[in-house]
């Protein structure tokens, strides 16, 4: 009577005391220039050595460039912290794809792009958007720095575990709703802090349906829902993903590995401390309006009142929100006018990504009224694929700009960014005030919804038509 | 790590909740390579009328008068007062480092995000979660009276108010031990070497592929 979370707790304890402080064992460690530099600092300074250097793949990917004709990075700071991490990896012996290798790309995207993640392992990065990788079955979360470099020195982490929570996705989704629009509306039902102290599996029919890569975005939210951790029980989808990854098993060993991930399963009686269930046949493509992902609602709703809530603390948080985004209580989300439109990040840059906003733009043009258009692929890898599909040529030709990867306006550490007072509808995962730069107002949707923003200049006519066809089709 | 004991300081109420770490200390800053130095920075977007970037003389920037932490009664504060799921968002350290540089040691908020959480211990620092009643109660009296501090007392896990009246609060027992004997996690772990290696010894049995080198 177990769940997914626990089998994956009980088989990386190492030690436990009688106050349930648990030693877990961590598989995988992946690292960014972002959140090691000081780790790495305390091991010099400790003269430590990583336990097992090769159980680390490092890649750069916050800080750098993504415009296609200029590689370098200008911002000297930047520079310095991309260079320290390329010296500490060689310092210590650690795997790094540095920038100009063609497997570069967000950290969360070529993990289990190269199948470095793996189903039944534990992996940790500095990095909150680590629980994307427990849509493998993994139990996969972020740490801080000084836990970063505890496990680069002992390769186990002091922790409690968490509650386990399941997350039932029942029904069908509708057309051009997505993984996106399913996390979006789950975080507006239980809250950004909904899922706090919980350990979150997604799981039920609609879930059993989708693809790696809805998974992925679906468990990269759950961050977002409070949880540090998401996870989706293995299955075939699972295991045809993984078949010949450069980093999988092969041979005997797969079959192997393979025979031991079919068990990465909640058993049918397990009990969780905490159950919501979502129909998904309900969900609308969904845009969120405020500050918070938790305050969002449908493409086809309005910018709420916060006169009209019952709680003072929400009226209060609400006004806020609305202050800082330009809005009017009652403005209906279409009417919604954008300046730029992001498609990228962790949460929504994957092949399958791309191909739902290329849908969506084919033979269409981004509107005058937007200021850029960014297509930012999450992998060199990525950006191939979609270049041997044409798709590059259908973002080009509609007026996106078709850039190297990286996380780019996601986080506007690099020179991609907004300026104060610009709206952006973004398929990244934080609307947080000055996130995509200070002053700027980020809107967090599908690509499919954004993809139809840029075309529309608003929320957004472009899916309407597509809705339409569908209908009749 | 320096020890968390006991702590009597002047308290800074944020009233504002999902105060989230980019708020906290803005990605800009996240580039320097080293652990000290956020103070300056800490809330910048709010704390500031410009635009900061890194390598700015902070003492010369325009303050932002309306910003409680810019009000001269809060100055010196060492405990922040806060609303609930405090630190929400990215899993940078830099959040607590920059509070910590500020000189706050000790939060106090109905609840807090997870990874933010742990952070702290990491840093000598101690979150304390108490009931929305308590801590809507302690914003009413730092609002009403200036200069209010309150002692807190890792030990006997309690607060005392300025009155004499004391409030309780959990923790758990093994991060208590750790802040108050100020204990090296990574020394502490690799006590248990041994175990590791053991674990380390069955996996390789029951799950080889995990070790494998890299093709």
């Amino acid at each position: 009577m177990a769940t997914l979370y626990d089998k994956l707790w009980r088989r990386h304890v190492v030690h436990c005391d009688a106050d349930g402080n648990a030693l877990i064992y961590i598989d995988r460690h992946l690292v960014h220039e972002v959140t090691s530099p000081q780790a790495f600092e305390g091991l010099h300074l400790a003269g430590r050595r990583p336990w097992r250097a090769e159980s680390v793949l490092a890649v750069p990917d916050h800080n750098v460039p993504t415009t296609v004709d200029n590689a370098d990075i200008d911002d000297p700071v930047s520079r310095l912290q991309v260079a320290t991490l390329a010296q500490n990896c060689n310092h210590f012996g650690i795997t790094e794809f540095g920038m100009g290798d063609p497997r570069q790309g967000i950290v969360h995207v070529i993990g289990p792009e190269q199948g470095v993640t793996l189903p039944g392992m534990t992996i940790v990065c500095g990095d909150s958007h680590t629980s994307t990788h427990g849509a493998f079955g993994a139990l996969a979360f972020g740490i801080g720095t000084s836990e970063v470099e505890h496990v680069l020195a002992t390769q186990c982490l002091r922790s409690a575990k968490s509650k386990n929570m399941r997350v039932l996705l029942r029904g069908e989704l509708r057309p051009l709703v997505g993984a996106k629009d399913v996390a979006l509306a789950l975080i507006g039902e239980i809250g950004t802090a909904g899922g706090t102290g919980y350990a979150l599996e997604f799981a039920g029919e609609a879930v059993a349906a989708m693809s790696m890569e809805a998974r992925m975005t679906l468990c990269n939210m759950a961050i977002e829902a409070g949880a540090r951790a998401g996870m989706v029980a293995v299955d075939q989808t699972t295991i045809d993903y993984l078949r010949g990854r450069p980093f999988a098993p092969a041979g005997a060993m797969w079959e192997q590995a393979v025979a031991h991930w079919r068990d990465l399963h909640s058993d049918a009686d397990a009990v969780f401390d905490r159950e919501v269930e979502l129909d998904v046949s309900s969900i609308a493509p969904q845009v969120t309006w405020g500050t918070s992902p938790e305050m969002v609602t449908d493409i086809d709703g309005a910018v709420p009142d916060p006169a009209q809530s019952a709680d003072a603390a929400r009226r209060e948080s609400w006004q806020l929100a609305l202050d800082y985004m330009g809005l009017q209580p009652g403005t209906p989300i279409r009417d919604i006018a954008l300046d730029l439109v992001f498609i990228g990040s962790c949460t929504n840059s994957r092949i399958e990504d791309l191909r739902a906003a290329a849908e969506v733009v084919k033979g269409k043009k981004v509107a005058a009224s937007i200021k850029q258009a960014l297509v930012v692929p999450g992998s060199g890898l990525v950006k191939r694929q979609a270049e041997d599909e044409g798709l590059h040529q259908i973002f080009i030709d509609a007026g996106f700009e078709w850039r190297n990867p990286g996380c780019s306006m996601c986080l506007a550490m690099n020179a991609d960014r907004l300026q104060p007072g610009e709206r952006c509808a973004s398929t990244s995962n934080r609307n947080f005030e000055g996130r995509q730069g200070q002053g700027g107002r980020t809107h967090l949707v599908s690509p499919m919804v954004a993809a139809a923003a840029a075309i529309a200049g608003r929320f957004d006519d472009a899916l309407d038509r597509k809705n339409d066809d569908a209908r009749a089709a | 790590m320096d020890a968390f004991i006991t702590l009597r300081g002047l308290v800074l109420p944020l009233d504002r909740a999902n105060v989230d770490t980019d708020a906290i200390i803005p990605k800009q800053y996240l580039k320097s390579i080293k652990r000290s130095g956020f103070g300056p920075t800490l809330f910048d977007e709010w704390r500031y009328l410009d635009h900061g970037e890194p390598g700015m003389d902070h003492s010369a920037r325009p303050l932002n008068p309306d910003f409680v932490l810019n009000q001269s009664r809060y100055q010196g504060a060492q405990i922040l007062l806060a609303r609930a799921n405090f630190g929400c968002g990215s899993s940078r350290e830099h959040a607590p480092w920059a509070l910590l540089d500020y000189g706050i040691r000790c939060i106090i908020a109905p609840s807090f995000a997870d990874i933010f959480y742990n952070n702290c211990f990491k840093n000598g620092m101690l979150p304390v979660a108490l009931s929305d009643e308590i801590v809507d109660d302690l914003f009413a009296q730092v609002e009403a009276q200036e200069g209010y501090e309150l002692e807190v007392d890792l030990p006997a896990q309690r607060i005392v108010q300025p009155d004499g009246t004391t409030v309780e609060f959990d923790i758990e027992p093994g991060r208590k031990h750790s802040l108050v004997n100020g204990l090296d996690d990574i020394a502490l772990t690799l006590e248990k070497t041994e175990l590791i290696r053991e674990y380390e010894a069955r996996r390789k049995v029951d799950a080889p592929w995990l070790f494998a080198e890299s093709r």
